[in-house]
């Protein structure tokens, strides 16, 4: 087995030029992975589960989401897109599939295919998983925000996550086992997905599949929208076109399968919930953890509101994405799969989709790994909590007082920060304003404490 | 290090909260994840019985660094036969507490078997002391 990678690769990128240091990302970072520091948001890459929160609610657009350069496609003879579900159903009705397609091939691929067509395949092996393990509930391993979520913040239960391979891999094994029976070299085919969300990117450059992602690339959602719309209001193309396409096995259950209660569908149990967005779901494993629910078989968790028709690289709006994917579905005759190309990949697929070895807990809220430190170290944030303000106002640069205390004692922050005790100590003649200035420029840089700049602002503000 | 909460009888609606900061305690502790399991199910068991039997309680946890020590106390109508109430299957819940899903007698031997040592001493009419000691190493 593959060594599971010490850090987490993220998607996410903070831009320093764009940066405002305005601390909305800080305040609602699930996991309190971002500070300001010197007047600049500061993603800790330990904590980070790349679900995108800081992205939804950037003002300024200072954080992007890292891709491949697409021009890497003709770095292969055979160009391979593979795109979820979700992708066709963000444009109007208007567009076509078959015009998508047509714009996808015009645009440098080879071949295109959507990334739920293992989704028939999956069926079986997902059953037999739920049937034969006893750590139940089962959580759905589909969704990498989540399971980043549960290894940082609920360590104990990641022997509940699912080890079977992500359908992006499963149909890339699919992909790839019929270009070498066609005596396709697969060194000169390339697999580009097309994702809805930063998690995936993570998902697909530090994966927990263990001999490796058959995936070669990675296309971000919004930037391919944007190029597929251009190229079909320029070119035309037909609204049908009877080309052969890669949409081999698309039944409705693969179609609905990234929408909330996709999964839900094709498991065999009537104890079985689904959850999206991510402070319900943490909400809910907060209560797992205590054991007090109802006996569950199977979680389908993710991390976006309306789950992947809401990731955060969709261009269209998330009901009408659902409500156009939940259509295409109902049209979708179930008899059209192909029954003797699907008995054909079946057993190898069913050989080859489970994950082995272990999802290894990374938990941040842990002090220290010696007990006796971690005790020192809390009774020390108790002393220190008892005298912050617990206002949680963000201006030490930590987003809330708990998380601040934290930081004094696990990284060494000095407690000046805080506003409320830079007051008392004033009061006292303790401090003066002169280094409260100082202090302040330490958080939240010189940019928001030049008091020329204001002057210049507002001439009748006196200072 | 110590710490106290407090528990109201009839209150399902936050049944589960000191067992919620434990449970965060002991993670921050990084104690090992199946004795925190055991110590936060033993604990719901007992907050929850002061909640469907009893008036009002407090909880009080001690944590060193080999064991943790709850005690619960309670005010409420104590427990007149206590080995009969350890039975499995055991259970005086009443109609509307059955509805909401307790009452299967279940939560005392839960609370045994998620043990190092659990002790039970109750006065009928004034309340009930129910003592969870655990070790964490
Ligand atoms: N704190 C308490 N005060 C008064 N009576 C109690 C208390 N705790 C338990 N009992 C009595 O002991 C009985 C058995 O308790 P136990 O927790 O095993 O079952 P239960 O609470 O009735 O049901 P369950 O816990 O399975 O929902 C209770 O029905 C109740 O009569
Ligand atoms: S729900 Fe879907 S889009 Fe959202 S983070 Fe999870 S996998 Fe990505
Ligand atoms: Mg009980």
């Amino acid at each position: 087995m593959k060594k599971q990678k010490e850090f987490f690769y993220h998607a996410l990128e903070f831009r320093q030029d764009l940066c405002m240091g305005c601390s909305h990302c800080m305040m609602k970072c699930p996991t309190e992975a971002i500070r300001v520091v010197r007047g600049k948001a500061i993603l800790n890459a330990d904590r980070c589960i790349d679900c995108g929160e800081c992205y939804r609610i950037c003002p300024y657009g200072a954080i992007s989401v890292r891709q491949d350069d697409f021009e890497k496609i003709y770095n292969y003879k055979y160009r391979i897109v593979l795109m979820p579900a979700v992708f066709s159903a963000q444009f109007p009705d208007k567009i076509t599939s078959d015009q998508i397609y047509s714009a996808l091939l015009s645009l440098g691929f080879t071949h295109v295919f959507e990334t739920e067509n293992s989704i028939e395949f999956l069926i079986k092996p997902y059953n037999d998983y739920v049937r034969r393990h006893q750590e139940k509930p089962l959580i759905s391993s589909f969704c990498p925000a989540i399971v980043r979520l549960i290894q940082v913040r609920f360590p104990t239960l990641t022997d509940n996550i699912m080890l079977i391979k992500p359908p992006m891999d499963v149909t890339a094994m699919y992909i790839k086992k019929r270009f070498e029976q066609a005596g396709i070299p697969w060194n000169e085919a390339g697999i580009f997905y097309v994702t809805p969300c930063a998690a995936k990117i993570a998902g697909v450059k530090s994966s927990v599949v263990e001999d490796g992602s058959l995936i070669s690339g990675v296309i971000n959602m919004n930037y391919l929208y944007n190029k597929v719309y251009r190229e079909i209001k320029q070119k035309g193309f037909a609204k049908e076109d009877n080309a052969e396409s890669g949409f081999k096995f698309m039944t409705r259950n693969s179609l609905r399968w990234s929408l909330t209660r996709g999964e839900l569908r094709i498991v065999e149990s009537d104890k079985k919930l689904a959850i999206d967005q991510i402070q319900n779901v943490i909400d809910f494993l907060e209560k797992l953890e205590n054991e007090d629910t109802e006996d569950i078989d199977f979680l389908e968790l993710r991390a976006c509101y309306q789950s992947c028709a809401g990731g955060i690289l969709c261009s269209g709006n998330k009901f009408l994405t659902t409500d156009r994917a939940n259509r295409r579905a109902n049209n979708t005759d179930n008899a059209a799969l192909n029954k003797t190309e699907f008995e054909q990949y079946a057993p190898y697929i069913e050989d080859n989709c489970l994950l082995y070895g272990k999802i290894q807990p990374r938990s941040i809220i842990k002090l220290d790994d010696n007990m006796a430190e971690a005790m020192k170290k809390m009774k020390r944030i108790h002393e220190i909590n008892a005298i912050l303000p617990h206002v949680d106002c963000g201006i030490c640069g930590a987003p809330s007082c708990q998380a601040f205390a934290e930081d004094i004692v696990q990284k060494g922050s000095d407690i000046k920060s805080c506003i409320f005790i830079q007051k008392i100590l004033e009061q006292n003649d303790k401090l003066d304003i002169l280094e409260t200035v100082d202090l302040m420029k330490q958080t939240w840089d010189v940019g928001k404490l030049d008091k020329n700049k204001m002057k210049e602002l507002n001439k009748e503000v006196n200072i | 290090m110590h710490f106290e909460y407090q528990v109201t009888g009839g209150d399902f609606t936050n049944a589960g909260s000191t067992s919620s900061s434990v449970k965060k305690t002991l993670k921050q502790l990084n104690v090992n994840p199946s004795i925190i399991k055991r110590t936060v199910v033993a604990l719901y068991e007992a907050e929850v019985n002061i909640v469907a039997h009893a008036y009002k309680g407090n909880i009080y946890v001690d944590i060193e660094e080999d064991a943790i020590v709850i005690s619960l106390v309670d005010e409420g109508p104590g427990i007149p036969d206590i080995d009969k109430a350890m039975e499995v299957g055991y259970s005086t819940a009443s109609v509307s507490v059955r509805e909401m899903g307790f009452g299967a007698g279940m939560g005392l031997p839960n609370m045994k078997n998620n043990s190092d040592k659990l002790t039970v001493t109750s006065e009928v009419g004034k309340g009930t002391t129910v003592e969870i000691y655990n070790r964490l190493q």
